[in-house]
C-alpha cells in the first residue's frame, strides 16, 4: 500500500518539506535543496543551495537575484522526470508566468502534485496549465471565493482601449506586477492591435527584455522617463502598482490610473487604491478554475494553501473530497 | 443595460468632474432611446421603484447559494449589492439578445410586488456581474455614483452644444424617458416648450467685483442691495401650483412646506434668498443648513428654524413676462405687486435697497453688513434686463473682506484625480489655552483644500512628506509646526469638530513659513467671532 501523504510531505515553518527526498518546494527560508515553482519573490527566495526549476524560472531568478539564485542551478524541461533521493520529481506547466511549473512528486506509489501558483486560461507569454491526475493535490487559493470570476482578457483590454479613445489627451498608466503581468498585458495589447510603442517604468524593463530574449514578442518598448510629456498624451504607460500614487506619476500628462489585478474585481479594493480604471486581469485561477481543477486532477485529497483556504476546503468537502487547509507561512496576496 | 452598467461603473471610479462629463456625454451620444432617457432619469433622481428592496435581493441569493460561501464572500466584499452581483451564477445560459434598461424599467413599473422577485431573478441570470450590480443599485435606489442632476444636465448641454440654462428652463416640463429632449439635443429637433407656468427660469447671476474695478463704474448707474447669506431660490406660484427651485433648477419645495403653504394663491415668479428668519432677524447660515438636505420635515424643525424668502426681483407677474424690463422698472413692479398681493410677511419680505451717493459711502455701509447677517453688497445696473446666466457688466457681488485666522496644519490627505499624488487636503487647528493664556492643545477648526498655487501645492506636499509623524491610510498626521493664514466667510457653532466651531469656505490665504506655531490663533478668538 502506498504511504500516507502526510507521512512523507510535511508543512514546516521553512516551507513544504519532502522528507525522503530531503528537499523543500518553494522554501521560505534558504534551504540546502529546493524545487522552485516560479520566479515570484514569495516562491523563489535567495540563498538556496541546489535549486531545481525550469530553464525559464532559472533565467528569471538569475536576473532578479543574481548570485543569490542558488549555488547550483539545475534546469528541468516540462515532463522530464528527475530523481532526488528516490523521489521522482516532474515539472508540468502551471500557466501562471513564464517558466512556472507544478511539481509532481512520486514516492513508493504515492502521487502528490504541488500546484504552485496557476491559472487555466491561455496566456501568450507562457505554457498552458496541464491537469495531472494525483492522489493529493496541494492547491493555491488566492482567489478562492465565489465572488472572484475573472472576465475574458479581451474584454478587459477592450475597456482599456475604449478609455484611451475616450480621453486621447490623457495618458493611461497601468499598474502591473513586474513579473508576468507586465508582459502578459503587453502581449494582450499587441493582440488587440495596439502597435504603438509602449512606455515602461524603469523597474519593468529588465524582465520585459528577458522575456523578449526568451522568444516572447512584446513589440517596441521604451523608457517612460525618456519621453517628452507631449509624447505621452494618448499613450499607454506601464508601471509597478506602487508607482501609481507615487511622485513618479507626476511626469505623466493628466494620467488615468488603471490597474491590472484580480483584486480589481471588488470595487472597494479598487477604490481604496485610488484606481480610476480597474482591469480584472489575473495570473491566478479564479473560483471556477479552482473548482474545475479539483475535478480535473480528481485527487482523493486536497490540501489548500496560499489564500482563502476556508471557502475552497468547504467546496471540496461539499463535492465529497477530503480537504484541509495547510498553513504555510510566507506567501503574500500578490498583485498577480 | 450593459452600457448603463459600464457608465455607472466608470462614474464610480472617475474622480474628476471633467471625466464624469466626458463619460456622460459619450453615453448620451452613443446610446439609443429610450434607454438613455431612463438612465438620465435614474441619474437625476427621477426614477424610483418601491416594489423592490435589498431584503428581496438577499433572499434570492440565499435560494441559490451555499450559506457559508455567501457569508465568507459578503465578509470579504462588504457590500450586499456587490456581493450578490459578483457571486450570482446564471442558471439559464444562451439568452443572447441583450437586456435593455428600458425593458427593465417598463417591466418593473407594470409589475406587482409579488411578481418582482421572479422578474429580478431572470434579469440577474441574463446580466454579467457589472450589469447585475447596476441592476441592484438601480432598483434598490442607491446609485451613489457622484453625479448630481446639475452635472448630468451639464453633460447634456455639452453634448447638445446648448447652454445648460436652456436645458434647465425646459427640464421641468419634461418627463422620463425625455424623447423630446434627446430629439432636440441629438437630432436638431425643436426646442421643447417650457412647462409655461410651473417651469424654472434660469437665474441671472453676478460677477465678483474686484476693488480695482470699482472706480470705473458710475455710482448713479447702480442700485445696491444687501447680499444675504442664505441660498438663492426662485419661487414659482400659479393657479393650483407652487414650486421652489434652487438656482440650478433643483426643486426643493418638499423640504420647505412652510414656504409653499404661504405662497398658495399667489400668481408670480420671484427671485430671492431663502433664509431662516425670526421676525426681522436673519439666523446664521448654519440654521438654514438644518433645513436643507432633509427629505422630510417635522413640526419641531419648522418651528425651530422657520424659513422665509427675502425677495429681490420679479420675473413674471401673472402670465406677464417682466424679464425684458429694466431693473428699476422691475423693482417698481415688485413693490406694487407686494403691496397689493400682501403675502404673509413672516414668510415673504422685500430685500431693501441700500441708498448711497458714492462708492466710499457704500464701502462704509458694506463694512457694517455683518451685523445684519449679510455678507456684503450686491450692485445691480439700473438699466439691465433680467438675463439668464452670468452676463458681464450687469450684476456684481461686492463681498466684505473675508475674516482670517492663523491656524496650524494638523493632518494632510491625498487629493483626487490630478492631485492624487499630492497631499492637497489639509486639516487646520487652533489652540486651546490655559488660564495664563498659554497654548495647551491644538483642536481642528476646518479643512482647506484650495487657495494655493500649483507651486505652493508642491511646497506644501514636500513639507508634509518631511514632517509626517503617523499615517492612517491616505491621511498623514504632521508635526504641528506649519502656520497658514486661512481666509473664511464666517464661523459658526458645529459639532463636527472638537473645537465646537466650523469655518465657512476656509481657504489658504497665505503660508506663514515664518510664524512659530505657538503664535497661531486661539480657539477663543474664533469663538468671539461666532455670529
Ligand atoms: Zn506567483
Ligand atoms: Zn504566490
Amino acid at each position: 500500500m502506498a504511504p500516507k501523504p502526510e507521512s512523507w510531505i510535511k508543512p514546516l515553518p521553512q516551507g513544504l518539506f519532502v522528507e525522503p527526498g530531503g528537499f523543500f518546494v518553494d522554501p521560505v527560508r534558504a534551504a540546502d535543496r529546493a524545487v522552485v515553482t516560479h520566479g515570484h519573490g514569495d516562491h523563489a527566495r535567495p540563498g538556496n543551495g541546489a535549486v531545481l526549476a525550469t530553464a525559464g524560472t532559472i533565467a528569471i531568478m538569475r536576473s532578479r537575484l543574481g548570485e543569490g539564485a542558488g549555488k547550483s542551478l539545475q534546469a528541468a524541461a516540462y515532463g522530464e522526470r528527475i530523481d532526488i533521493n528516490g523521489v521522482g520529481v516532474t515539472l508540468h506547466p502551471a500557466g501562471h508566468v513564464l517558466g512556472s511549473a507544478q511539481v509532481l512528486l512520486e514516492w513508493q506509489g504515492s502521487r502528490v502534485v504541488v500546484s504552485g501558483d496557476y491559472k487555466r486560461r491561455p496566456d501568450p507569454t507562457c505554457a498552458l496549465f496541464e491537469p495531472i491526475p494525483c492522489d493529493v493535490f496541494i492547491t493555491e487559493a488566492t482567489f478562492a471565493l465565489p465572488v472572484f470570476r475573472h472576465p475574458p482578457d479581451e474584454e478587459e483590454i477592450g475597456r482599456l482601449l475604449h478609455s484611451v479613445a475616450l480621453f486621447p489627451e490623457r495618458c493611461h498608466v497601468v499598474g502591473v506586477y513586474a513579473l508576468g503581468k507586465a508582459q502578459r498585458v503587453i502581449a494582450l495589447l499587441r493582440r488587440a492591435g495596439w502597435d504603438k510603442p509602449l512606455w515602461l517604468h524603469g523597474a519593468l524593463m529588465e524582465l520585459c527584455q528577458l522575456y523578449q530574449s526568451l522568444g516572447v514578442d512584446l513589440g517596441e518598448l521604451r523608457h517612460a522617463t525618456e519621453a517628452k510629456k507631449e509624447e505621452l498624451a494618448g499613450s499607454i504607460v506601464l508601471a509597478p502598482p506602487g508607482a501609481l500614487a507615487d511622485r513618479w506619476s507626476r511626469r505623466l500628462p493628466d494620467p488615468v490610473s488603471a490597474m491590472a489585478s484580480g483584486w480589481m474585481r471588488v470595487r472597494q479594493r479598487a477604490k481604496q487604491r485610488g484606481v480610476e480604471l480597474p482591469l480584472v486581469i489575473s495570473d491566478h485561477a479564479d473560483w471556477d478554475e479552482l473548482c474545475q481543477t479539483l475535478e480535473d486532477v480528481n485527487a482523493g485529497e486536497v490540501w489548500v494553501t496560499h489564500g482563502r483556504e476556508e471557502a475552497l476546503v468547504h467546496h471540496a468537502a461539499l463535492k465529497g473530497r477530503k480537504a484541509r487547509a495547510l498553513s504555510l507561512v510566507g506567501f503574500e496576496d500578490d498583485e498577480a | 443595460m450593459n452600457r448603463f452598467a459600464h457608465l455607472l461603473d466608470a462614474l464610480v471610479f472617475a474622480p474628476a468632474r471633467n471625466t464624469k462629463l466626458r463619460l456622460l456625454s459619450d453615453y448620451f451620444a452613443t446610446t439609443p432611446d429610450p434607454d438613455r432617457g431612463w438612465a438620465l432619469a435614474a441619474l437625476t433622481g427621477n426614477l424610483g421603484f418601491t416594489n423592490a428592496k435589498p431584503a428581496m435581493v438577499r433572499g434570492l441569493a440565499a435560494e441559490r447559494l451555499d450559506p457559508l460561501l455567501f457569508d465568507l464572500s459578503y465578509d470579504f466584499v462588504g457590500d450586499l449589492a456587490e456581493t450578490v452581483a459578483l457571486i450570482w451564477e446564471p442558471q439559464t445560459r444562451g439568452h443572447n439578445e441583450p437586456l435593455h434598461l428600458a425593458a427593465i424599467v417598463e417591466a418593473l413599473q407594470g409589475a406587482g410586488r409579488a411578481e418582482v422577485p421572479r422578474l429580478f431573478e431572470t434579469w440577474l441570470d441574463r446580466l454579467d456581474a457589472q450589469g447585475r450590480w447596476a441592476l441592484i443599485k438601480l432598483v434598490t435606489g442607491g446609485l451613489r455614483v457622484g453625479v448630481s442632476a446639475r452635472l448630468a444636465k451639464t453633460a447634456l448641454a455639452e453634448w447638445g452644444k446648448v447652454p445648460v440654462e436652456q436645458i434647465e428652463e425646459v427640464w421641468h416640463g419634461l418627463a422620463p424617458p425625455y424623447p423630446e429632449l434627446f430629439a432636440w439635443l441629438g437630432e436638431g429637433g425643436p426646442v421643447p416648450a417650457p412647462d409655461t407656468m410651473a417651469a424654472y427660469r434660469s437665474a441671472m447671476l453676478a460677477h465678483p467685483l474686484e476693488e480695482s474695478e470699482i472706480a470705473a463704474l458710475e455710482p448713479s448707474d447702480f442700485r445696491a442691495e444687501w447680499k444675504w447669506d442664505g441660498i438663492r431660490v426662485q419661487l414659482v406660484a400659479g393657479p393650483g401650483i407652487v414650486r421652489l427651485f434652487t438656482r440650478t433648477g433643483e426643486e426643493i419645495g418638499a423640504t420647505f412646506p412652510d414656504i409653499l403653504e404661504a405662497a398658495a394663491g399667489l400668481h408670480v415668479v420671484v427671485d430671492g434668498e431663502l433664509l431662516v428668519r425670526f421676525g426681522a432677524e436673519v439666523a446664521p447660515f448654519n440654521d438654514l443648513q438644518q433645513r436643507l438636505n432633509r427629505k422630510t420635515v417635522d413640526r419641531r424643525l419648522l418651528e425651530k428654524f422657520p424659513a422665509a424668502v427675502r425677495i429681490y426681483d420679479i420675473l413674471f407677474e401673472g402670465t406677464e413676462d417682466l424679464r425684458s424690463l429694466s431693473f428699476d422698472e422691475r423693482r417698481a413692479r415688485l413693490e406694487t405687486w407686494y403691496a397689493r398681493a400682501t403675502p404673509p410677511p413672516d414668510r415673504f419680505d422685500l430685500s431693501p435697497l441700500v441708498t448711497f451717493a458714492s462708492w466710499a459711502e457704500l464701502a462704509e455701509v458694506r463694512a457694517g453688513s455683518a451685523a445684519l447677517g449679510s455678507e456684503g453688497i450686491m450692485l445691480k445696473r439700473r438699466s439691465s434686463p433680467y438675463l439668464a446666466g452670468r452676463p458681464k457688466g450687469h450684476w456684481y457681488k461686492w463681498k466684505r473682506d473675508p475674516d482670517t485666522v492663523d491656524a496650524v496644519m494638523m493632518y494632510a490627505q491625498r487629493g483626487h484625480g490630478k492631485r492624487s499624488s499630492f497631499f492637497s487636503d489639509f486639516t487646520f487647528g487652533c489652540w486651546l489655552e490655559d488660564l495664563e493664556g498659554q497654548a495647551t492643545e491644538l483642536v481642528p477648526v476646518g479643512k482647506a483644500y484650495f487657495g494655493f498655487t500649483d507651486a505652493e501645492l508642491a511646497e506644501l506636499d514636500k513639507w508634509v512628506r518631511h514632517h509626517t509623524v503617523q499615517r492612517f491610510g491616505p491621511v498623514a498626521q504632521v508635526e504641528p509646526k506649519l502656520v497658514c493664514e486661512l481666509a473664511f466667510d464666517s464661523v459658526s457653532r458645529s459639532t463636527r469638530h472638537k473645537s465646537g466651531l466650523a469655518l465657512r469656505f476656509p481657504r489658504i490665504a497665505r503660508i506663514r513659513w515664518d510664524k512659530p506655531a505657538n503664535e497661531a490663533d486661539r480657539v477663543a478668538t474664533l469663538v468671539a467671532r461666532v455670529k
